[in-house]
């Protein structure tokens, strides 16, 4: 077998941690990594933030950003170490053998310079070709990642081109000098799901179509799995299992490796319809001063204990549904009613009880709660507002919410920013329960979470909704969520809800033209289903 | 909470200089208008710095002159920053007509450099500590007011701000309660720059003859009186002149470190 | 029309709308002033009578409103009023003053600038290390003097420990270009003192800022030399904030310049405005203020068109 191209040996990575009003703080962050790329194979990096998978990526390079340094083991690329090489050395290799994807395309382009002349840079730097060769080369990789215009696109600006399109040229600019190796960092994160799906083939067929060998870094286990050969799992910067991606998928050997494959497989018996205790109707809204309408005759309906997943990409209206449903944002038309009593537009006119029993939780949590109030009195502020409980009903009440968070009784004095993302989100649950409400819209409350710690904060929801009764109005985008939790579920596109009803029945085909796209480009974690949707596709377009 | 050295310093000048003020009438050994030596005598074991154009203690005269800038510097910063604050935050909070409004204002004024608005209205007001003071003040209220109707914007926009008003949290209780606690650190730091601004700014003023009038005396008038022994060698118009540089330094040294430990407005509770 | 454009234009009305609202404050807000001009200048024991002609000589009986534009069209045609003091025409006195004033800044602007910008390069390539807390520290102390404090520290220096200059500026009509030069030399020093410390860390802020950027990062990982990192990546996105910087610490030295020129009896525009504040010549204040408030708007505006022009973003609409 022939020498691999890239070899990690015993890879050890530290840095030194300065928080703010502390002494710096030794870290490591990579401990004893040991993994090859052979030619021409993907290997997939893949784990939680902080696992250390993205050190790792930039690492074969022999690169450390901020203050990391390379500590300890070697780094071998077509045969040299180069752990410990001088500058000159890593600079030759760096852009011409291994060249690297951001995750945001959008911050790693210069905005003063055109697409053409950066995605050439490096090749003329380099001496790898000449200037009308790489611009050559360029626009046959632009085409080959089936970008617009592959002819003139290198003429405009990075802020004149989309997210997707610019991380298609990021791609073309990492492939152009025809590098060895090529690392992904998270590069289809930050998209939609309808993009994502066309950037993830277009990077899929220009690495196979160049035969190069390529890191893929990635926190989605479904991603990786349509792009990598093999795969290492990676937890707290120590390596967790590795194998091919057929093994690692269908076969997990370690518990965390399962755990992260099973990862939204909770399903979830829906409820039968019943009569609603939050009804939206023909609601139409616009923000003040302008003509467009952000929300198009919106009517859905939430049953008592049951849960309404609103799901839909950016800009499709349902964060702003939210805002129209809380008061924020009055709508110019339509209805809402909630436990059987008209709701006020806005929010001055609402009553306490419509206030109380009609509660938010946030996506972010660490700007959800103010971070100079303790735990306790962030959950203890509904409890004296809408109940007056005060000493200790007051405390005993704040008990018993923590231990309904699986939190312990510690908890009460400290402050978020001593709390993990997780725990943020429970202590903003447990505020929300707290005014014992009838409804609670959950703003993406997951989106923001490793996807274990997502999975536990959506079982925690689905136990709470059982014990309480409480109906959830669930906004996201993640399709996986949808199916874990929803009892009904509305999918809206650009402020119209496009397709309405029972889980079961709006799952099941046949669809309209926008949940058909949408539905089909979430990621499943099976091996060949990015070939099979863009065979699919294909075929669609074909018959039009 | 660990200080760096410039900052340990930084406070115990400022500490010693606001002492000295407080106390001025105990420690200073001469009276502040009396001439008890030669005129521009040198540094002695009677008068430590020697004395000055018409042979008065140039110690005493700094420590009298301590006690009137900071008496006039506290007035107007404290005017400064209570109006500069409340309106920023209203401002903020209330949004709208009021917050363009009151925006334009501040702009405007600030649009003149602050020296020549204080020329152009001493050079019609009566010179007394009263209108000093009111000048001051209302002209530094516009950076105050841009900064905490910045700060105010930053935290209205946060999230746990908005699920207080979704509670129905009144308003007053959302400016104390949510908005204040989050926006002191900034608003600490602003104060004391506000202050030295203050400090500096009667001094040029005194020096100009437009500041402080006899027979109170301040640094900036000091200097102004001795700088002609300059020529002949005579330092005296030096030691007011390094008395204000040693309190602008030592209170920048202060304000630099409290900005650099508020990074960032939701990071933890304040140390 | 393309939106530089656009904005540009809105920029410049913005700027000249200002600058006729300053003179409505300046005017206007000076009336709204207790204080009695006729009575300042008569003094206590005049007559009524007497005060009632002064008033009427000098327009004083007229509503505040109309003598307000006629003062203002008086200025459009380069008629800046009489001084109250000497009966002088203002316009006149103000001619030979302000090109000793724009001598000065224009000095101390030639030698600050260039010298902050490098300062500023240096300080942020080596950021945190000796070089930059060697320059930042010293700016430090620098920053926080009140212009007449480090003008008397550099006289001392430089006139009684060793001998160089003379501690007074004068200018007189006829000097030779080099004459002049040396009559300048202190106040120049002390003027780029004071303005050094500001423009050097806005500078050093400002080429941090672009150099911590993600495509900063992109370009090292391109394996390119930090040289050509720097000319091809970051400078062309730091010329804009420094040309802003600058800008705005010319409009900082615009206020410096009249203490430094009260220290050194330089006869310029300062001078002039501090002398007559001192003897209540309102009229005179009023011109000058107006002045100095309009160099000051007109560089702000400089720096803010400068941000607007240079915004790849805007000069590339979608």
């Amino acid at each position: 077998m022939a020498d691999p191209l890239l070899s990690f040996k015993n890879l050890k990575i530290e840095a030194t941690a300065y928080p703010p009003g502390e002494a710096p703080r030794h870290v490591v962050l990579v401990d004893g990594v040991s993994v090859s790329v052979e030619k021409g194979r993907v290997l997939g990096l893949i784990g939680e933030s902080g696992a250390g998978k993205s050190t790792i990526g930039l690492s074969a390079m022999a690169f450390g950003r901020g203050g990391v340094r390379l500590t300890g083991g070697q780094i071998v690329l077509n045969g040299r170490d180069i752990r410990a090489a001088g500058q000159g050395d890593l600079r030759d290799l760096r852009g011409k053998e291994v060249t690297y994807v951001a995750q945001s395309a959008a911050a790693s382009f210069n905005p003063a310079k055109k697409l053409m002349e950066q995605v050439i840079e490096t090749s003329v730097a380099h001496g790898v070709m000449t200037k009308s060769e790489a611009e050559a080369r360029a626009v046959s990789l632009f085409r080959q990642l089936s970008l617009p215009n592959p002819e003139t696109i290198g003429n405009r600006y990075p802020h004149q081109v989309s997210g997707g399109q610019l991380q298609r040229v990021m791609t073309a600019m990492a492939l152009c000098p025809k590098p060895d190796l090529v690392i992904f960092d998270e590069p289809t994160t930050a998209l939609d799901v309808t993009t994502q799906i066309d950037v993830l083939a277009a990077i899929k067929r220009a690495i196979h179509e160049t035969g190069v060998a390529a890191l893929y870094i990635t926190h989605d286990l479904a991603v990786v799995a349509q792009v990598a050969d093999d795969i290492l799992v990676l937890r707290h910067g120590k390596m967790v299992e590795y194998g091919t991606t057929d093994h690692i998928i269908n076969t997990p050997k370690e518990a965390y490796t399962q755990a992260l494959v099973s990862v939204r497989s909770i399903d979830h018996d829906e409820k039968p319809h019943a009569a609603p205790v939050l009804s939206v109707q023909n609601v139409t809204a616009r923000y003040k001063g302008t003509n467009f309408d952000v929300l198009k005759n919106v009517t859905v309906d939430v049953a008592p204990g049951q849960t309404l997943a609103i799901v839909g990409e950016s800009g499709s209206g349902k964060s702003t549904l939210a805002r129209a449903i809380t008061g924020l944002l009055p709508p110019a038309q339509g209805r809402i009613s909630f436990a059987g009593r008209s709701l006020s537009t806005d929010l001055a006119g609402r009553t306490k009880d419509d206030l109380r029993e009609l509660q938010m939780i946030y996506q972010m949590a660490d700007v959800a709660m103010n971070p100079r109030q303790t735990v306790g009195t962030i959950i203890g502020r509904p409890l004296e507002f809408y109940f007056g409980l005060k000493g200790a009903e007051k405390e005993k009440r704040i008990q018993e919410l923590l231990d309904q968070i699986e939190m312990g009784k510690g908890f009460a004095d400290r402050y978020p920013a001593e709390l993990s993302g997780g725990q943020k989100q429970r202590v903003c649950i447990a505020r929300a329960l707290a005014a014992k409400p009838k409804l609670i819209i959950c703003d993406e409350v997951t989106s923001a979470l490793d996807p274990l710690v997502a999975d536990g904060i959506l079982k925690l929801l689905l136990d709470l909704q059982a014990r309480e009764n409480v109906a959830y109005l669930f906004i996201t985008h993640d399709l996986a969520t949808v199916r874990a939790i929803a009892d009904k579920i509305a999918v809206m596109f650009k402020g119209q809800v496009v397709r309405y009803g029972q889980k079961s029945d709006v799952l099941t085909p046949p669809f309209d033209d926008y949940t058909d796209l949408l539905l089909s480009s979430v990621p499943e974690m099976e091996l060949g289903w990015l070939e099979k949707v863009i065979q699919t596709r294909k075929m669609e377009s074909a018959g039009n | 909470m660990r200080l760096p050295l410039s900052a340990i310093v930084g406070l115990v000048l400022t500490g010693a200089f606001l002492f000295i003020g407080l106390f001025a009438q105990f420690i200073a050994p001469y009276p502040i208008d009396s001439a008890v030596g030669g005129v521009w005598e040198g540094p002695s074991a009677q008068y430590w710095l020697g004395t000055d154009t018409i042979g008065r203690d140039i110690v005493s005269r700094l420590i009298y002159g301590a006690q009137v800038t900071i008496f006039v510097a506290l007035a107007s910063s404290i005017l400064a920053f209570s109006l500069g604050s409340f309106l920023g935050f209203f401002a903020a909070v209330r949004g709208g007509w009021i917050d363009q409004t009151l925006s334009r204002v501040v702009d405007l004024v600030m649009a003149i450099p602050s020296l020549i608005v204080a020329l152009v209205m001493l050079s019609v007001l009566p010179l007394n500590l009263t209108v000093l003071i009111l000048v001051m003040g209302v002209l530094d209220s516009t950076r105050v007011f841009r900064l905490s109707r910045a700060v105010a914007m930053d935290i209205t926009v946060m999230d746990y701000v908005e699920a207080a008003k979704l509670r129905g949290e009144k308003q007053g209780w959302i400016i104390f309660r949510e908005i204040l606690p989050n926006a002191l650190s900034p608003l600490v730091a602003e104060f004391g720059l506000r202050f030295i601004f203050a400090v500096l700014f009667i001094s040029t003023l005194s020096f100009l003859g437009l500041g402080i009038q006899p027979p109170l005396t301040d640094w900036g008038g000091m200097v102004k009186e001795n700088k002609d022994g300059l020529i002949y060698g005579k330092a005296a118009a030096l030691m007011p002149a390094m008395a204000i540089a040693a309190l602008a330094i030592s209170v920048n040294l202060v304000a630099d470190w409290i900005l650099s430990r508020t990074s960032s407005l939701k990071g933890g509770r304040g140390g | 029309m393309h939106p530089v454009l656009k904005l540009v234009v809105q920029r410049i009305a913005l700027g000249l709308l200002l600058l006729l609202a300053v003179s409505a404050v300046i005017f206007l807000g000076v009336e709204a002033l207790p204080g009695d001009t006729a009575q300042a200048i008569l003094g206590q024991q005049a007559t009524p009578e007497a005060l009632a002609n002064l008033r009427e000589q000098m327009g004083l009986d007229q509503p505040a409103l109309s003598r307000y534009f006629s003062w203002l069209g008086g200025v459009l045609q380069g008629d800046l009023g009489t001084a109250l003091t000497n009966k002088a025409d203002i316009a006149q006195s103000i001619g030979q003053r302000l090109g000793n004033t724009l001598f000065l800044a224009g000095c101390a602007a030639a030698i600050s600038v260039p010298l902050a910008i490098l300062l500023g390069v240096i300080a942020a390539r080596y950021a945190g290390r000796w070089p930059d807390k060697v320059i930042s520290g010293v700016t430090l102390t620098t920053i926080s003097l009140p212009e007449f404090v480090a003008a008397y520290f550099v006289i001392f220096l430089l006139t009684q420990v060793i001998p160089i200059f003379q501690p007074v500026a004068m200018v007189f009509p006829g000097m030779s270009f080099w004459a002049k030069l040396h009559a300048v030399a202190l106040p120049v020093i002390v003027l780029v003192l004071v303005v050094l410390a500001h423009m050097m860390r806005m500078t050093r802020a400002a080429i941090l800022n672009v150099m911590q950027s993600a495509y900063i990062e992109t370009a090292e990982l391109k394996g390119l030399s930090p040289m050509q990192v720097v000319w091809r990546h970051a400078f062309p996105n730091a010329i804009a904030p420094v040309v802003s910087v600058v800008m705005l610490n010319l409009a900082y030295l615009v206020v410096g310049v009249v203490v430094v020129e009260v220290v050194f009896g330089y006869n310029a525009l300062g001078q002039y405005l501090v002398d007559h504040v001192t003897k209540r010549d309102v009229p005179v204040v009023q011109a000058v203020g107006l002045i100095f408030a309009a160099v000051y708007i007109f560089l702000n505006m400089a720096a803010d068109i400068i941000a607007i022009v240079a915004n790849p973003r805007l000069r590339h609409p979608k």
